[in-house]
């Protein structure tokens, strides 16, 4: 108990002193993940409406796919990218192996089935004739997704939000692909597992106490607008 | 309906904001060097003092890669770093023989200890020879945590059961956590156990521990810290001009002295020896 | 049929779902300024008619013709999609304010703001729901809703209406009140509309012509009336009910009952009418009795004709005696009554039905 206290006493105090370190790696874990996270709004909102609209052989195959795709495993992500990105591996050209873009690429690759499998859900939980009636109202496809999107607003945020939550607190991917570097490609979460390896408890808790009120704050703003016209 | 769109409008030019400063200038391959080095090594600070002073003096952009010695050598042997700082000679003189490491050097050494509980069970204190203490941890059936990481201490245990001619694999007192050194002697401290750890991870945790040093000092416990830079003829997209100034910027007589110094203000003794030029053989107390 | 060139014209039009051919029309001709009707079981493809009419679903074979042109897959369909509106039969309103619901349409053509406003807002006094301009599209009534729809139809100003059984979900007072502004509206507006429906009584009131479909087909066209004393066959009789229909003319007025001119003839009955108003009277065959000589009881009713029994039908515990008698009726009789009447075709009978028994249907224009 003593060792949370410990840790909560710490977390606050870098807080309010703005410790020019971790204030970087919080705002690094923002960047990054708030970046993969935009990524995989645009990917995966597109690419569930068009399946969720299309019909074509092999749909269910897609569909079961995009499932499997919402639970894959962050880690193996990160090794797969990780070789595809190595000095003499087939993408070693672009030399963004341990940088930044790294890990936002492989937060991405993870966030991106969430989006998309929920997106699925969402658009055909929509009322069936609704398609048509937008559609009979003039629109041309383009106008008739746009509608069918903010129709389905809610659950669409809710997807985005845990796409989010997916790759903010995930450490796998982002140790292999971005190497924990400091104060270039240390975000929370890696430097969290650092610190508990090195056996600095106080500083580790502190981490993940910031981690936490960083993830509750940008879903507190998502929820905001995702609730504002809640039905009663 | 106005605000919502001014909302939207105000968060979409935060999210832009946000991707544009996230993306890093991707710098010229030729400024970057891949430091592969063990967890122990990052975790005792010194790279944090040493790296950005190289840094300032030759415009390089270090990326210090810590993980597993094996997994440190694995990299070099891929041609996926450009040099290593390790500590695992066997397993570097194999490295190197195998034509994938050249010009090794030695930087310094720490050493190890075999720390336990005050109440020592065992009862190892006083006994002269490391491999005899292990016997003694053997034949009394007291708890032992080892690393099982493939480390450079993982190897250095390993290597003293062997001389100690005992096979503690599979036995009820040895226990493998696969963690790192910090985590590794927490669980020693956790559950009163004997534990092989280095110096420097001691010192910094001990605080907050409830062992002893009961063993040290023997030769065997020296740990070797070598620079090998990776062999540019086996892969020639390694920075082998960078390798080599990382390289002879750690045997340097600037690096060496503040080698000899570090740690002793926080821990009142250096958690390092500087080695520079040394031969191997001749370290020894 | 030669005056009002036809709007929308269909020839040998086909439509498979799945290998099977749910709709088979090889000619359908819709004038410009008509209500038609679309009756008919479910599954019987007034759907798949109506959405294919309004190009949601592409035929697998046939044509359409618009205005004398041919609609053809290779033609863009939005510019077809932006002169038909089509209503459902749940709303399926936007999860936004009845204001947006309405726009939508106008927005959907790159209307300006401030003309939206005005189309808008004389869209919803039309259907009278101008007091819901602001308010969310989840927190109105059911009958609201199919308002807002159906304003939102209106709003794009459609050549064509196609209504899928817009009021079914609809409980009867909500019904009636929406049908009734609905029935002025359209002959206000003179719009084609196109409507499916399950109600006959809605069909009779509301269309020039009723079609009567089934598995894909249609069976019978034509003024309700027709449709419906004459069916062509057993399933169309079934299915546009027992009534005998007929068109009428309001003359004069006793307190709660009225007569009314029918072809000549002058018959009785009781509701709210206006002098000179439209009215269609619906008589149950089983309200029509038969007698050879006027007797006693004859002279209560207030309706007595004399006429021809021009056919008797045996439909097992009854038979269904059709008869003119300055107009044509339909009357039931037991076995029993047909024997000792000696009922035959050709012979001379008089019928007798009460005011109370016709069923008045108010009907505000075009034809029955």
């Amino acid at each position: 108990m003593d060792l949370i206290l410990e840790g909560i006493k710490k977390a606050f105090l870098l807080l309010i002193t703005l410790d020019p370190e971790v204030m970087g790696i919080t705002l690094l874990s923002l960047q990054i993940s708030g970046t993969a996270t935009l990524m995989s709004l645009f990917i995966g909102i597109s690419a569930g409406t068009l399946v969720a609209l299309s019909q074509f052989p092999g749909r269910r195959v897609v569909v079961s796919l995009i499932n499997t795709g919402m639970g894959l495993p962050p880690v193996v992500v990160g090794l797969f990218v990780t070789i595809f990105l190595w000095r003499n591996g087939p993408l070693g050209f672009l030399e963004i192996l341990y940088t930044p873009t790294a890990m936002i690429v492989a937060q991405a690759i993870i966030a991106s089935p969430i989006v998309m499998g929920i997106s699925l859900a969402a658009i055909q939980a929509l009322p069936k004739n609704l398609r048509l009636q937008i559609l009979a109202l003039g629109a041309t496809r383009l106008q008739m997704v746009w509608i069918l999107i903010k129709e389905a607003k809610l659950p669409l945020l809710a997807g985005v939000m845990a796409g989010f939550g997916g790759v903010i607190s995930e450490v796998g991917a982002s140790i292999m692909v971005g190497g924990n570097i400091k104060g270039y490609s240390r975000v929370l979460t890696t430097a969290t597992v650092m610190e508990t390896s090195r056996g600095n408890f106080d500083i580790a808790i502190a981490l993940g106490i910031i981690l936490l009120l960083l993830a509750y704050f940008i879903n507190l703003v998502l929820t905001h607008i995702q609730q504002r016209e809640r039905p009663r | 309906m106005k605000k919502s769109k001014t909302i939207h409008a105000i968060l979409a030019v935060l999210a832009v904001i946000l991707a544009l400063t996230a993306w890093s200038p991707v710098q010229a391959q030729q400024k970057n060097i891949i430091l592969s080095t063990t967890t122990s090594t990052q975790d005792s600070g010194l790279l944090d003092v040493l790296i950005p002073i190289f840094e300032k003096k030759t415009g390089y952009f270090v990326k210090t890669i810590a993980v597993g010695s094996g997994q440190a050598m694995a990299m070099g042997q891929k041609g996926e770093a450009d040099v290593l700082l390790v500590h695992s000679p066997a397993a570097e003189k194999k490295f190197v023989a195998e034509g994938y490491g050249v010009n090794r050097r030695i930087i310094m050494h720490n050493d190890f200890i075999v720390v336990g509980p005050g109440e020592d069970p065992a009862k190892i204190k006083g006994i002269k020879g490391t491999t005899n203490v292990f016997k003694k941890i053997a034949s009394a059936g007291t708890l032992f945590l080892s690393r099982s990481d493939k480390s450079g201490t993982h190897s250095k245990e390993l290597a003293i059961w062997k001389a100690a001619g005992i096979n503690p694999e599979g036995q009820k007192w040895y226990q493998q956590t696969g963690l790192g050194m910090g985590q590794t002697l927490n669980v020693a401290s956790e559950k009163k156990g004997y534990t092989l750890a280095d110096r420097g991870t001691y010192l910094a945790l001990k605080k907050n521990l409830s062992l002893d040093i009961l063993a040290e000092g023997d030769a065997i416990l020296l740990n070797v810290y070598h620079v090998i830079e990776v062999n540019p003829a086996k892969w020639p997209k390694v920075n082998a001009a960078g390798g080599k100034a990382f390289a002879d910027f750690m045997v340097s007589q600037e690096v060496q002295d503040i080698v000899k110094t570090f740690g002793v203000e926080k821990f009142g003794s250096p958690l390092f020896f500087p080695d520079a030029g040394k031969k191997e053989e001749d370290l020894g107390k | 049929m030669n005056g009002s060139p036809s709007i929308l014209e269909v020839k040998d039009l086909q439509v498979t779902k799945a290998g099977t051919l749910v709709l088979d029309i090889p000619a359908l001709m819709i004038e410009e300024g008509e209500i038609l009707s679309l009756i008919g079981p479910n599954g019987a493809g007034k759907t798949t008619l109506l959405q294919t009419l309004a190009r949601l679903i592409k035929p697998s074979a046939g044509e359409i013709f618009f205005k004398g042109k041919q609609a053809s897959p290779n033609n863009s369909d939005l510019e077809y999609r932006r002169r038909v509106a089509m209503v459902f039969q749940e709303p399926l309103l936007f999860d936004t304010t009845v204001f947006e619901n309405v726009a939508s349409g106008l927005k959907i053509r790159g209307m300006q703001r401030p003309e939206i406003r005005k189309i808008v807002a004389e869209n919803l006094e039309q259907f009278g729901i101008s007091h819901l301009l602001h308010r969310s599209a989840r927190k109105i009534s059911g009958g609201e809703a199919q308002r807002v729809a159906l304003a939102r139809a209106f709003a794009t100003h459609p050549e064509i209406l196609l209504l899928d059984e817009p009021f079914s979900s609809l409980d009867p007072p909500t019904r009636e009140s929406l049908l009734a502004d609905l029935e002025s509206i359209l002959r206000q507006t003179k719009t084609t509309t196109l409507m499916a429906t399950h109600d006959r009584m809605e069909a009779l009131r509301l269309s020039d012509r009723v079609a009567v479909m089934n598995q894909g087909r249609i069976l019978q066209v034509g003024p309700p009336a027709e449709v419906m004393n004459q069916p062509l066959d057993e399933f169309v009789a079934s299915f546009v009910g027992v009534e005998t229909i007929l068109p009428g003319r309001v003359i004069r007025k006793n307190g709660g009952s009225f007569v009314a001119s029918i072809m000549g003839h002058e018959v009785e009955a009781v509701g709210e009418v206006e002098l000179g108003e439209s009215v269609v009277f619906c008589i149950r065959p089983e309200n029509v009795t038969l007698a050879v000589h006027p007797s006693k009881e004859s002279s209560s009713a207030r309706n007595v004709f004399p006429g021809k029994i021009v056919k008797i039908i045996p439909l097992g515990l009854y038979h269904k005696v059709q008869l003119h008698c300055g107009f044509p009726l339909v009357a039931y009789v037991t076995g029993h009554s047909l024997e000792n009447l000696a009922l035959a075709e050709g012979k001379e009978v008089v019928a007798y039905f009460k005011a109370t028994s016709i069923h008045v249907v108010k009907k505000k224009g075009g034809r029955v």
